[in-house]
């Protein structure tokens, strides 16, 4: 096929419009829920003493840090999905969360505590976070990256991780009111770990599924 | 140049709202940039430069496909040229594996000679063969008989709706296929 006749050939496709990529990444992020949402119930479920536990702010907390992280990850990924974007600048959105977290572990710090610095580091539940959180991660990240593939990502491993981030940050929503370790020092470890572990899953999955 | 920017951009907010006229256009001015780029860039790697037109067909499809990535605030040419970076990159990529003869000293004067030279694309219309048989009569066409959407419907007894569906699935599968490849 002759360039002219492609050209012809794309102009008369012109009439076809896509939607914006936000409104695609949306809905798959909205269709996944459902899916990491039961597996939670299935699997964990809210705390029982949930009740209580919502009036200690350290258990607020985690929530604001990872919805901090989802919401940030979203936006810098949104970014991402165009051609001639690139990380410069947005990448310090990412430390939103971060400042949160290490704003909760000072104030912690502050406080006096009843269990020792490395108990609460250490936690009763890392294990169980270090299992869910990237397997709740996983409809969500599959969701992020079908999202992300509408759009023209320059760096298809770069977009990916960030994909990562947003399952996990959403993933960690659903765990965090399961978990009954509220220190931030935990949060700032064993969610960490959880979180770095998705990233790699999805800069991996992404330089193969983001390429456009 | 920033005048020819500006005009880029101003035909792609009227291709965006609709016009196709200004679409087919925005193209047409935009190929020999394109395929010139595309010459330098295969020069530089020491490969042919008459392989450029199906780089430039892969550009041209992958600016088509991913139009609604384009922020109509901003300027056309600096995503467009994102666009054909990444592509070229790509087709370099992977006739890096293949082996050439090296062309370095030539490359100046190969680049220099007119865009006349270059030889036809041939991935494009591989690919073409490979398509289910509506998609593909109804690319070939729109293509080669530069039949319009609405005559390609008479001429298959199908609506003009499914015509334009099968264009746009047809471009889709194409592109997904080149990057397969």
């Amino acid at each position: 096929m002759q360039t002219d006749q492609l050209i012809r050939t794309l102009a008369a496709d012109n009439a076809h419009h896509e939607r914006p990529v936000a409104f695609v990444l949306a809905l798959a992020l909205l269709a996944a829920a459902p899916v990491s949402i039961a597996m939670f119930f299935a699997g964990l479920g809210v705390r029982p003493d949930v009740m209580t536990a919502m009036h200690n702010p350290f258990f607020d907390l985690k929530f604001v840090v990872t919805l901090a992280l989802a919401m940030s990850a979203i936006v810098v990924s949104l970014h991402l999905s165009r051609p001639e974007a690139s990380l410069h600048g947005w990448a310090l959105l990412l430390l939103i969360p971060v400042g949160i977290l290490a704003g909760g572990i000072a104030v912690e710090m502050m406080l006096p505590q009843r269990l020792p610095m490395m108990t609460r580091l250490v936690g009763s539940n890392s294990r169980a976070c270090l299992t869910a959180i990237p397997l709740m991660s996983l409809p969500l990240l599959a969701a992020a990256l079908i999202g992300l593939r509408h759009g023209a990502p320059a760096r298809p491993a770069v977009a990916g991780a960030i994909a990562g981030l947003v399952s996990a940050g959403l993933a960690a929503t659903l765990y965090a009111s399961h978990c009954t370790d509220d220190s931030p020092l935990f949060v700032a470890t064993w969610y960490s770990i959880a979180t770095a572990l998705v990233t790699a899953i999805g800069a991996l999955a992404g330089s193969r599924v983001l390429r456009y | 140049m920033r005048e020819r920017e500006d005009e880029w951009t101003g035909l792609m907010r009227q291709a965006m709202s609709g016009d196709g006229a200004a679409y087919h256009r925005l193209l047409k001015a935009v190929t020999p940039v394109l395929r010139a780029a595309a010459r330098r860039g295969l020069a530089r790697a020491g490969q042919p430069v008459d392989q450029s037109e199906d780089i430039v067909q892969d550009i041209l499809l992958a600016v088509h496909l991913k139009r609604h990535t384009w922020d109509a605030n901003a300027p056309f040419a600096p995503w467009l040229f994102a666009i054909a970076r990444n592509k070229l990159i790509d087709a370099l990529r992977r006739r890096g594996r293949r082996i050439f003869v090296n062309i370095d000293d030539f490359a100046e004067t190969i680049a220099s000679e007119p865009a006349a030279e270059t030889a036809p694309a041939s991935e494009v219309a591989a690919q073409l063969q490979s398509l289910p048989p509506r998609q593909r009569e109804v690319l070939q066409s729109i293509a080669i008989e530069a039949a319009s959407i609405k005559d390609t419907a008479a001429k298959f007894s199908m609506s003009e709706g499914a015509v334009s569906v099968a264009l746009h699935r047809g471009l889709a599968s194409l592109t997904a296929k080149l990057r397969e490849q």
